[in-house]
Order: structure tokens, then C-alpha cells, then sequence
């Protein structure tokens, strides 16, 4: 039961959270509450047992990637966002696609998920397992991610370069 | 349906997919594209949510899989941000609709 209740309490801030997200105006409060998404997930991911993977949440996506997105909305300082009416076609098309979209995920995962409870003292995660997972049978894409995150971290420095510096060290050359 | 009172896949599963329409909405409607990008974060949180609920019951490649998720969504975070910086030094706006360069 306690496990329950948990799991609602976490999910209501979730989802609390996300509405939120989409409800201010102002891009500064959208970033705080996505770390409240983000704590709460992290949440949810212990009471999954993922303990590890929780650690990796907090730290990762609410501390760094929180902390640039908050950093880049400050140095942009874009005021608030002007509210527009949505379009007609958008509105008869798009409610109707909605409820269409959630009953069939509702159907699918009520017809679907023949998944039983697990008992929530017997889960997986230890960091010891992940770890060899990772470094044996996923060592190939782990490097290849490797890879990929010195791609972005070059790609995201010449985005961000004035233009007259590329331009300067491309002289200097 | 399982008793009351214990967790089922399901729940995760119902929970993961309010976030990820919560996500396509805010990728939908917003026009700060700032909002946009963390309108993808919650769908890639979504996407976690789900490894996670389904690595409860098939084993551990979930969990790593996740870490690739948060590896991906880390460098497409800071390759985004830096698009938009790029942007704003040109246009002055971060809004999608008045970013116009290549419409036909």
C-alpha cells in the first residue's frame, strides 16, 4: 500500500509538473518545473528499483542539463510569450485526433499488458550489473556514443563561436 | 487486473504515456522553441520511463539502454541550445514562427 501511495504521489507531481510546463508563459518557469518532472521521475525510478538510474537522473538531467537550459533562457532573456487563438482546422482536427490517440493507447495497453506485478522486494539495478552489461556486450555502442558526444560537444562550439572568431582563427591558419 | 495496492507495469506504462502526449502537445503548441526542446526532454523522459518499467521484467538491458537515452538527450540538449544561441545572435527572436529563413 505504502508502495502505492508513493507511486501516486510521485506520478501526481509528474504530471502536475508537465501541465505546468505547458501552462506559463514565461520560459524561466517551464525550466523549474521540468526539474520538478525530473525529481519526481527519479522518484519513480526507485520505487522501480533502478537506483542507479535515478542517481544518473538527478545528476545528470536535473543538475546539467537543467542548469544549461536555465543558464541559456537567462543569457537569451526572451520576455514572455504572446498567447495566439489556435486555428479553426487545428482545433476540429486536432480534439478528435486527441481522443482518438488516447482511446487507442488506452486499448492497446488494456488489451496488451498482460504484465503481472512484480514484487518490489526482488528488482534489479545494481550499478555492479549495469556496469558489465555496459562495458561488455554494449562496449560497441558505448563507444560509438562516445563518438557522438564529441561530435556535439565540437558541433556545439562552433554553433555558439561569434562568427568574426571563426572567421579571425580561420586567418591566422 | 492485479489487487489494489500493488504496482503494475500497466501503472507505469499509463504514467509514461500522459507524459508523452504532454510532450507532443508542448511540442505542438509552444512557439518559444526553447520550450520546444524541453517539451522533448519530457518525451525522452517518457521514452525512460518506459525502458525502466519493462527492464522490471526482462532483465537489466533496459537500464543500460536508458543511460544511452540520457547520453543522447545530454548532446542533443547542448547542440540545440547552441542552434538557438546562433539564431538569437542573428534574428533577435526565439520564436519559431517568425523563423521564416528557408520557407519556400
Amino acid at each position: 500500500m505504502l508502495h502505492l501511495t508513493l507511486f501516486l504521489v510521485f506520478g501526481l507531481v509528474c504530471v502536475a509538473g508537465a501541465v505546468n510546463l505547458l501552462a506559463q508563459r514565461h520560459p524561466i518557469n517551464s525550466a523549474l518545473s521540468l526539474v520538478v518532472v525530473m525529481g519526481a521521475l527519479a522518484g519513480e525510478y526507485l520505487l522501480l528499483g533502478a537506483e542507479f538510474l535515478g542517481a544518473v537522473q538527478v545528476i545528470v538531467y536535473a543538475g546539467a542539463i537543467m542548469v544549461l537550459f536555465v543558464f541559456v533562457i537567462m543569457l537569451l532573456n526572451a520576455g514572455e510569450e504572446a498567447r495566439f487563438g489556435g486555428s479553426r482546422v487545428a482545433i476540429l482536427l486536432g480534439v478528435p485526433g486527441l481522443l482518438t490517440g488516447g482511446l487507442m493507447i488506452t486499448w492497446v495497453l488494456l488489451k496488451y499488458s498482460g504484465t503481472g506485478a512484480v514484487p518490489l522486494g526482488a528488482l534489479p539495478g545494481p550499478p555492479k550489473e549495469i556496469a558489465r552489461l555496459l562495458f561488455h556486450e554494449f562496449l560497441l555502442p558505448f563507444e560509438v556514443t562516445s563518438v557522438l558526444v564529441l561530435i556535439a560537444i565540437m558541433g556545439s562550439v562552433v554553433l555558439a563561436a561569434k562568427p568574426d572568431q571563426i572567421q579571425q582563427s580561420k586567418e591566422e591558419r | 487486473m492485479e489487487a489494489l495496492g500493488q504496482i503494475s507495469t500497466l501503472h507505469y506504462l499509463v504514467l509514461a504515456a500522459a507524459l508523452f502526449v504532454l510532450g507532443v502537445i508542448g511540442v505542438l503548441t509552444r512557439r518559444n522553441v526553447v520550450i520546444i526542446l524541453m517539451s522533448i526532454e519530457l518525451i525522452l523522459n517518457a521514452v525512460n520511463l518506459n525502458l525502466l518499467a519493462f527492464s522490471r521484467l526482462y532483465g537489466l538491458h533496459g537500464q543500460v539502454f536508458s543511460i544511452f537515452v540520457i547520453t543522447d538527450a545530454a548532446a542533443e540538449a547542448a547542440v540545440g541550445l547552441g542552434i538557438i544561441i546562433a539564431f538569437f545572435r542573428n534574428k533577435e527572436t526565439v520564436n519559431v514562427d517568425e523563423v521564416d529563413l528557408m520557407k519556400w
